[in-house]
């Protein structure tokens, strides 16, 4: 079938199999963050060819109006969910690690809502929450707590949590499947070796569980805030973002396609892309200095 | 890590599992019993069980309204083409880089660890413009495109696992005279196996998940997929929430099959891709 050289084959290879990986990494994610970049210094309806050069003004926009850059705040409340989330993860990862019935059972329960669509995740949460059918509500009532049932998607003191609760929900199984194979391979014998010098369970925890997945908590908590900054499909599905609902993303992408506004969004986009990208790199380093 | 255990902590263990079952369970379980009802009995029957568990009145007009069988079509064929394409764009990339030397790999193996850095979700507006330029807006090849080309995820995954496959194999193939697109073909290929699994179930779960992508640019009717299908049914029938609970059962069941089927190749899946 082949009849040419190990060389030219090599050179056919190389150019067979890179060209396109390479043709697509350029189209959608190098032009695409240049763009970005370009956009992001214009005035522009995201649709003509009026695109007009107003150097940092969008930049300025972006930190001056609190509507803006403030709605990170709302981030907030996921990444805090997240860390509280990534806790309970390895506190579950430790038992079901450990001895304990049903273990299998467990862990499959769990890791559940991670399989589970997020979208219609999402809508059944909104569902649960609703003022005068959601479960919540009717449960509420039916134990007499009438005073407890709350708005929980349309008062601003608990529509966050709320929010941030269903991405809870959803990703505790899945960082506690990825915990539970950190810790299977920690080996047996050190343990072993710490019970016998006569360590307490908390010193063995202490000084052998968490120094040796020291690396994943760090890359999961590191996930964890990288995920809160990217929040859109909760908020979008269950309240469309209003009552001070709405994320960074949300409210970028509201800009570009609600507001006309695509060189504004850009530069918010631009904000985010360089705060996700220090952090990964932050990560990186960290990782980095633990292989030393 | 068996030791003596305090009693106490026994019984705390087995509360703090148990609690988080019902926490998990508990909303499935008020979309399943939902499902069943109609209307007027969801309003007034709380939490309790459904009259008629045979009443699949809703699961019926969610087909016929929601037109969820179109979304499952779409999301279903727009995974198997992403999904096969990343494997082999994936593998063949790691192919080229990690077996021959030349002048310009360690740039291109930069860039796509470069690529990785960069989430689609934050590139989407001016990704709109690329999708517009390319022609591709209201097109399922949308989807498949931008699964396929924008996550680098796969070529991380197998650039690491090629290392692990010794040399010897390829050069004993080559001595008995194989070209190298036949080493690829029936070496390195197969003996990528393992990270071709996690790569499906990866990529699988979260194609399948996916809202940005259909929503932004795929905004035709008959290119919903599940989840633009079920947003879109909701809108409307926003009052009916025993019909919502249907389709809720209906995008919930496939999955849950296959991962009751699946569940050790799922975990050992996100665990490896999560050290990746």
């Amino acid at each position: 079938m082949f009849n040419f050289s190990y060389k030219t084959q090599r050179y056919m290879i190389l150019f067979g199999f890179l060209t396109i990986p390479l043709a697509l990494l350029f189209t959608f994610t190098f032009y695409p963050a240049a763009a970005l970049l370009y956009f992001s210094f214009t005035e522009w309806d995201g649709l003509g060819y009026d695109m007009k050069w107003i150097g940092l003004d969008n930049y300025k926009e972006v930190f001056a109006r609190p509507e803006l850059f403030g709605v990170f705040q709302h981030n907030l409340y996921y990444f805090i969910g997240g860390l509280v989330q990534l806790a309970a993860a390895l506190y579950f990862a430790i038992i079901l690690t450990g001895k304990v019935r049903g273990r299998n059972f467990f862990r499959a329960i769990i890791f559940l809502p991670y399989i589970l669509h997020s979208v219609a995740t999402a809508i059944m949460f909104k569902n649960i929450y609703h003022a005068e059918y959601g479960v919540i509500n009717v449960v509420l009532g039916s134990l007499g707590l009438e005073s407890w049932q709350q708005l929980w998607l349309a008062d601003t003191r608990f529509n966050n949590f709320a929010l941030a609760f269903v991405s809870m929900w959803k990703f505790l199984g899945l960082n506690m499947v990825i915990f539970i194979g950190a810790l299977q391979s920690i080996p047996d014998d050190m343990y072993e070796a710490a019970k016998i010098d006569g360590a307490s369970r908390w010193q063995s925890f202490r000084f052998i569980t968490i120094p040796s997945i020291r690396r994943v908590i760090e890359l999961m908590m590191i996930l964890t805030l990288t995920g809160a900054l990217e929040v859109f499909d909760i908020p979008k599905v269950m309240t469309n973002g209003v009552n001070g609902t709405n994320t960074f993303i949300l409210q970028a992408i509201d800009t570009a396609y609600s507001y006309q506004k695509f060189g504004l969004a850009s530069a918010m986009s631009v904000v985010l892309l360089l705060m996700v990208v220090a952090l990964i790199l932050i990560q990186r380093k960290f990782l980095f200095k633990g292989e030393e | 890590m068996d030791r003596y255990e305090n009693p106490l902590f026994t019984v705390f263990k087995y509360v703090s599992l148990i609690f988080a079952t019902i926490i998990v369970l508990f909303p499935i379980y008020s979309v399943f019993v939902g499902s069943f009802k109609t209307q007027k009995e969801y309003y007034t029957s709380g939490l309790g069980l459904p009259d008629n568990f045979f009443n699949f009145d809703n699961f019926a007009r969610v087909f016929e309204v929601g037109r969820l069988d179109i979304g499952f079509l779409n999301i279903g064929t727009i995974i198997l083409v992403a999904v096969c394409g990343n494997i082999l764009l994936g593998s063949m990339v790691a192919y080229a880089v990690g077996r021959f030397e030349f002048k310009l790999k360690n740039s291109i193996v930069g860039m796509f660890l470069i690529g990785q850095l960069i989430p689609t979700i934050t590139t989407q507006v001016a990704l709109f413009s690329v999708v517009k330029g390319l022609m591709l807006y209201n097109k399922l090849a949308v989807a498949m495109v931008l699964y396929m080309g924008a996550d680098v995820l796969q070529i991380i995954i197998y650039l690491q696992f090629v290392k692990s496959i010794p040399r010897d194999l390829d050069e004993s193939a080559m001595i008995e005279g194989a070209s190298l697109f036949k080493i690829y073909r029936s070496i390195i290929f197969p003996m990528l196996g393992p990270a071709t699994a996690t790569l499906v179930i990866l990529k699988t779960i979260s194609i399948y998940n996916d809202y940005t992508v259909p929503f932004l640019f795929m905004q035709s009717q008959r290119l919903q997929v599940v989840s633009t299908a079920i947003s879109a049914f909701v809108g409307p029938n926003a009052a009916q929430l025993n019909l919502i609970s249907a389709a809720i059962m209906v995008i919930f069941i496939p999955t849950v099959v296959i991962f009751l089927l699946l569940q050790r190749f799922i975990f050992s899946g996100v665990t490896n891709g999560a050290v990746k």
